[in-house]
């Protein structure tokens, strides 16, 4: 014991102007390191727009910038349109939203002030579990079991009762096939049901506990505190949190290829089948040789995307971080 | 101000609504769970995992597609690990109040929340096409891709829980930056980098958009990474929409496979998280 002791004094005691600095090789290669692969991130993204862009550049060219709003898509005529599946994008997203921010802000509540503290980190993992369940498994559930659930049950009577109504009607007309842009929405909703609720916990729980119990000392109920103080509160944040949503659902594919049932012609009715970007870039790949003018519509159609995701993931994570800086 | 009798009512009707709508989550959690094992358990036997995939009514299995998926996942997180160690170390180490710093950070927010179809387009533009045709690399790519925002974010989150202190007493001894990072920062995270680490294989595992234009799948043996190589999930795309009963009974079977081990890692990866708080 003592001589190791010596030994490693020996080793280690120099007079002080003799020590070599210990990190003068490995510090600038691994500080360098560093930088380099934070800079690889930032370029990473460079590549991925420029090839995008790249990509769609003859069908730009061929189309012009008519491309966004023309409603055909025809491989026959060799006639390409972004507007079918913006449209089916955006309007899947929307619905989406429309349907999982309610439950997100039950969840939520549930789970910040009703549910008892044991149960809380169970129910609150089980929630989360639903987002990891792997897209294709939503695709194949949906197609499996959802659709023809809101053929026989669901779309039927909303026809009847809906249908005659003038203007609203149109929403829901058409043959009940089960599969379309409502329930693609559906099935969107409760895969971004996890992280808005996930975004919509954390900022609840942030709220400083004062604010809270001064508005229950002065006999607002659970409710109320939740809808009038800790709302309020993280505003900012929960909006985010809805835009991550919005954007998650905006490029999903696999799910939404499964029950959007594919159909590339605008139809105002809910029920109709429609396609998104992602489901028409998963279907259409396989037959889109390598330099025809389908291929370059589809990566233009996948530069659109990115544009739409990017612009909706950058305003979510500036609501979200604008509280936390 | 309504009268208390009725605020009390609203009340107790928006709690039992939210308490509604936490069982529906889980319900619908356990409806997925049921469907994938009612329908996958009975396809499920030895043949799956013994034989490759084979034309429909001759006994296939998956073993090809579990065996490309298990190389592709390995090759991208040997490639995407180490780089997202490093830029999560950097933005919590380095980059903290740096123009690139943020600009890192906000990059890799966009990149885990991005749609992961178009980083599939993005190797088929940028490898496929250039190195003449599909490939496993180009499918590890493209999964290396999907890892590497996952494990940045965890990095940097879990490096910004050790205490400064603990670094402080590391330099006050002399030890090289290196030294510190490695031995002090990473080792006293290292619960949290690992849980981030099997978030990333996790969502790999399932991707399945980013696969169909870059390794395509395979229907016979191949582990030759230079040809198109089969994974789990383009197997089951593939399987579940053809008309064959069995092969879409192998989709299930398969499907059941990839929610169960992507369920474990993210079950695993919270229970060693939540062990070390």
């Amino acid at each position: 014991m003592d001589a190791t002791i010596t030994t490693a004094k020996a080793g280690a005691l120099q007079p002080i102007d003799q020590a070599k600095p210990t990190g003068a090789v490995a510090d600038p290669i691994f500080v360098g390191a560093l930088w380099a692969s934070g800079i690889f991130v930032l370029i990473l993204l460079g590549l991925i727009i420029a090839q995008l862009f790249e990509g769609g550049l003859p069908a730009l060219r061929h189309f012009g910038i008519d491309f966004l709003w023309t409603a055909t898509w025809n491989p026959v005529t060799e006639n390409y349109g972004a507007l079918v599946m913006i449209y089916g994008t955006v309007l899947s997203a929307v619905i989406a939203v429309i349907f999982a921010l309610p439950l997100s802000f039950g969840i939520a509540f549930f789970l910040t002030e009703i549910a008892p503290e044991a149960l809380r980190r169970p129910i609150g993992v089980a929630v989360q579990l639903l987002a990891a369940v792997p897209s294709i498994i939503y695709g194949m559930w949906g197609f499996f079991v959802v659709v023809p659930l809101i053929a026989a049950y669901v779309q039927p009577p909303l026809i009847d009762w809906l249908g005659p109504i003038p203007v609203l009607g149109v929403l829901f007309s058409g043959p009940p096939l089960g599969s379309g842009m409502l329930t693609a929405g559906l099935i969107l909703a409760v895969m971004i049901i996890p992280f808005i609720t996930a975004m919509f916990v954390e900022t609840l729980e942030s709220v400083p506990p004062m604010l809270k119990e001064s508005a229950y000392g002065v006999g607002a109920t659970t409710y109320e505190v939740y809808k009038n103080v800790s709302i309020p509160y993280g505003k900012t944040a929960m909006v985010g949190a809805v835009m991550l949503g919005l954007g998650r659902a905006l490029g999903e594919t696999m799910a939404v290829t499964f029950v959007i049932g594919n159909a590339t012609r605008l139809s105002a009715s809910l029920f109709a089948p429609g396609a998104t970007i992602a489901s028409t870039i998963a279907n259409e790949f396989p037959e889109a040789a390598i330099g025809s003018l389908k291929l370059t519509s589809l990566l233009q159609l996948g530069f659109i995307l990115f544009v739409i995701s990017f612009i909706v993931l950058a305003l979510s994570r500036a609501l979200v971080r604008s509280r936390l800086d | 101000m309504a009268s208390l009798a009725a605020r009390r009512a609203k009340d107790t009707t928006i709690k039992v609504i939210s308490t509604g709508f936490a069982v529906f989550a889980i319900f619908l959690l356990a409806w997925i769970l049921w469907t994938l094992v009612a329908r996958g358990l009975p396809a499920l036997s030895l043949t799956v995992f013994t034989n490759v995939t084979m034309p429909p009514g001759m006994n296939g299995g998956l073993l090809n597609a579990i065996v490309g998926s298990l190389i592709q996942i390995a090759l991208a997180l040997i490639i995407g690990g180490p780089i997202g160690m490093f830029c999560g170390t950097f933005l919590a180490e380095n980059g903290k109040g740096t123009k690139i710093g943020s600009a890192a950070r906000f990059v890799n927010d966009i990149l885990l929340s991005a749609p992961s179809i178009l980083v599939g387009l993005f190797i088929y533009q940028f490898l496929v096409i250039p190195f003449g045709g599909f490939s496993g690399w180009a499918g590890s790519l493209a999964l290396a891709i999907l890892v590497i925002p996952v494990i940045v974010r965890t990095t940097e989150d879990m490096l910004n829980l050790v205490p400064v202190g603990l670094r402080e007493a590391a330099f006050a001894l002399g030890a090289p930056k290196w030294k510190v990072v490695m031995m002090i920062t990473w080792r006293a995270a290292r619960a949290g980098i690992v849980t981030g680490i099997l978030l990333a294989v996790a969502r790999a595992a399932g991707e399945t958009a980013p696969l169909l234009f870059t390794s395509l799948g395979n229907n016979s043996w191949s582990v030759d990474l230079s040809k198109p190589m089969a994974s789990l999930p383009i197997a089951i795309y593939q399987y579940a929409g053809s008309p064959f009963d069995d092969w879409v009974a192998l989709a299930w079977a398969g499907a059941l496979l990839i929610t169960v081990g992507v369920l474990l890692l993210n079950i695993v990866s919270r229970l060693v998280l939540a062990r070390t708080k």
